[in-house]
């Protein structure tokens, strides 16, 4: 049986479901594939096995009720969901967060996206079969995790920042948490690149496969390392830097061909450059206000509220019926591990949003696959799926 | 202080060069957050696009993305239905949102041949808002299943429903 969109198969070829509880599709992934032998002769991605209806469950929840649904699109990068729902509303209501507040975002979405990329990493060499990877990738991952719930309390769906600011505070000792985690971790680098960069094995898996050129790429909307491995220097957060990227150095590898092993190289490259990014916003972080003033959006310290009848007034009013945001659409990118995340939020002027739509990089890069895939043999389809580090979670919202 | 005047002057070039291209297709510009937001009438969106695309002074080469609105609850709610593109230009870093609005069945042209990315996106406005897309090669539900009834994004569309979409088989 064939699904809508793929043809007549001819007597040579054969149609294989690949998918979707296939372990290599990252989540629930089905391609159709044509195969004359183990040739790929086409392929056809059917999406929508995970769609929880993020976007209009958002329309039904107040501003700051909707955060934590945000968490759950790219689940392993939730702090980069956050943060790109809190700008667009920010933005919206015309305020910014304070100095502090903006270094420990910084400081915390880089570390996602070390653990993002340390997960891709992980599944994308066992995937490819070398299996120890992924255990010292984990082992990162944890002390990552560990950070996560110092600050928040959940290790996983954090839901840290907030509109205006933060949930709270770094938590004592914070700091020295992630020095030891910077002190340690380019030597973890070392020890992945040692396992994989000049290993024959690996490199007959990735290099030259799942090629796409620079301008079919930009054609497909690709954003993210998948993009920057064609040539593309597109990093949102070098292009149109928010939450004050532009004050701090780093440096946007980019690729030549656009194969599986640049996608591989790119983001071993941007972990190192997470790292620089990390430190310098360790020096920065100066004692200082972590949320916006304005008791309109941000709920009052807990001391006030026996204390001060306006605190109490605003508490009440802010967990009752939130805030109001001007009528009006926005639309925020931000560089998620994945991409180019954009969210396009419309406001009717009430305390819920209009419509919020999730420009998810893993939708769009997906959309590529047939392009690198169709002509290659079945086996490196894996290997391109890995390379392009996508989230179910995400692609079907 | 100079960001924000480049960003104006920004804004300001891509209006003027819209205006010169298609003065009197423009329904409705504007400007808010620093962001540019231009209505078209849907027969001259592929023609605006593609120009705008192929422009060497603007060239919004990357589609970031097509979002479909359902007016319905609004103020001004007619015609019904909004599809957004979020055009991007990797040159000059900067965006640009095009709007074009329909009212229930009319299609609008699809800006696949400007923008093969566009497949999908276009895909997605069909299945949650049951707007159709007038020379797509593939119009397909894509995150919903193919025997799905009504389009879950659409305002009078119920946040909470179980809809029944298999059979019980008889005991």
């Amino acid at each position: 049986m064939v699904g809508g969109g793929a043809g007549v198969t001819t007597p040579r070829t054969m149609t294989l479901n690949m998918g979707p509880q296939h372990p290599s599709t990252h989540g629930v992934l089905r391609l159709l594939l044509e195969l004359d032998g183990e040739v790929v002769v086409r392929c056809v991605p059917h999406i929508g096995y995970l769609h929880t209806g993020i976007e209009k469950g958002l329309e039904s929840k107040r501003y700051q009720q909707g955060i934590p649904l945000t968490d759950r699109l790219d689940y392993l990068a939730p702090l980069s969901n956050n943060l790109a729902y809190v700008l667009a509303i920010e933005k919206a209501l015309g305020i910014e967060v304070p100095e502090r507040g903006q270094t420990i975002r910084v400081l915390m979405t880089e570390l996602t996206r070390i653990k993002s990329h340390l997960v891709w990493l992980g599944t994308h060499a066992m995937d490819i079969g070398a299996m120890s990877v992924f255990l010292y990738c984990f082992r990162e991952r944890e002390q990552i995790l560990d950070m996560y719930e110092a600050v928040s309390g959940q290790r996983l769906m954090a839901s840290y920042f907030r509109v205006g600011g933060l949930a709270a505070d770094l938590p004592p000792g914070f700091e020295a948490q992630v020095q030891a985690f910077l002190t340690t971790f380019p030597s973890r680098i070392e020890e992945y690149e040692a396992l994989l960069t000049q290993n024959p094995l690996w490199r007959q898996r990735t290099v030259g496969i799942g090629t796409i050129r620079a301008a079919d790429a930009i054609a497909l909307g690709v954003s993210g390392p998948a993009l920057r491995a064609c040539g593309v220097a597109y990093d949102v957060r070098r292009a149109n830097p928010y939450c004050g990227y532009e004050r701090y150095q780093f440096e946007v590898p980019i690729g030549r061909v656009g194969d599986v092993y640049e996608r591989y190289t790119i983001r071993m490259a941007e972990m190192r450059q997470s790292h620089r990014i990390v430190s310098q916003a360790l020096q920065r972080l100066a004692p200082g206000p972590i949320n916006v003033a304005d008791p309109k959006v941000v709920p009052p310290p807990k001391r006030l509220l026996k204390t001060s009848m306006e605190a109490l007034i605003h508490h009440f009013k802010l967990y009752s019926e939130g805030f109001a945001v001007p009528a009006g659409e926005v639309y925020q990118a931000i560089e998620s591990p994945k991409g180019e995340l954009g969210v396009y939020l419309v406001s009717d002027g009430s305390n819920r949003p209009y419509r919020v739509h999730y420009r998810a990089p893993s939708f769009v890069n997906l959309q590529a696959l047939p392009r690198m895939v169709e002509g290659r043999l079945v086996a490196d389809v894996v290997a391109v799926i890995g390379s392009l580090d996508i989230v179910l979670g995400e692609i079907d919202r | 202080m100079t960001e924000a005047t480049t960003g104006t002057r920004a804004e300001g070039l891509v209006l003027q060069r819209l205006r010169a291209h298609v003065g009197e297709a423009l329904l409705d510009v504007k400007v808010w957050r620093h962001e540019t937001t231009v209505v078209l009438a849907p027969k001259d969106l592929v023609r605006v696009c593609r120009r705008r695309r192929d422009e060497s002074e603007l060239a919004f080469d990357f589609l970031s993305s097509v979002v479909g609105v359902d007016r319905l609850n609004l103020a001004e709610c007619s015609p019904r239905f909004e599809v957004v593109y979020h055009l991007y230009s990797l040159q000059y870093k900067r965006r640009l949102r095009l709007k074009v609005r329909v009212n229930e069945g009319e299609a609008i042209p699809s800006v696949i041949g400007v923008w093969e990315s566009a497949n999908w996106h276009e895909r997605e406005v069909f299945d949650l808002f049951g707007v159709p897309f007038e020379g797509h090669p593939d119009l397909r539900r894509i995150l919903m299943p193919d025997d799905w009834e009504g389009h879950p994004l659409r305002k009078d569309y119920p946040v909470e429903a179980s809809p029944k979409w298999w059979e019980e088989e008889p005991a």
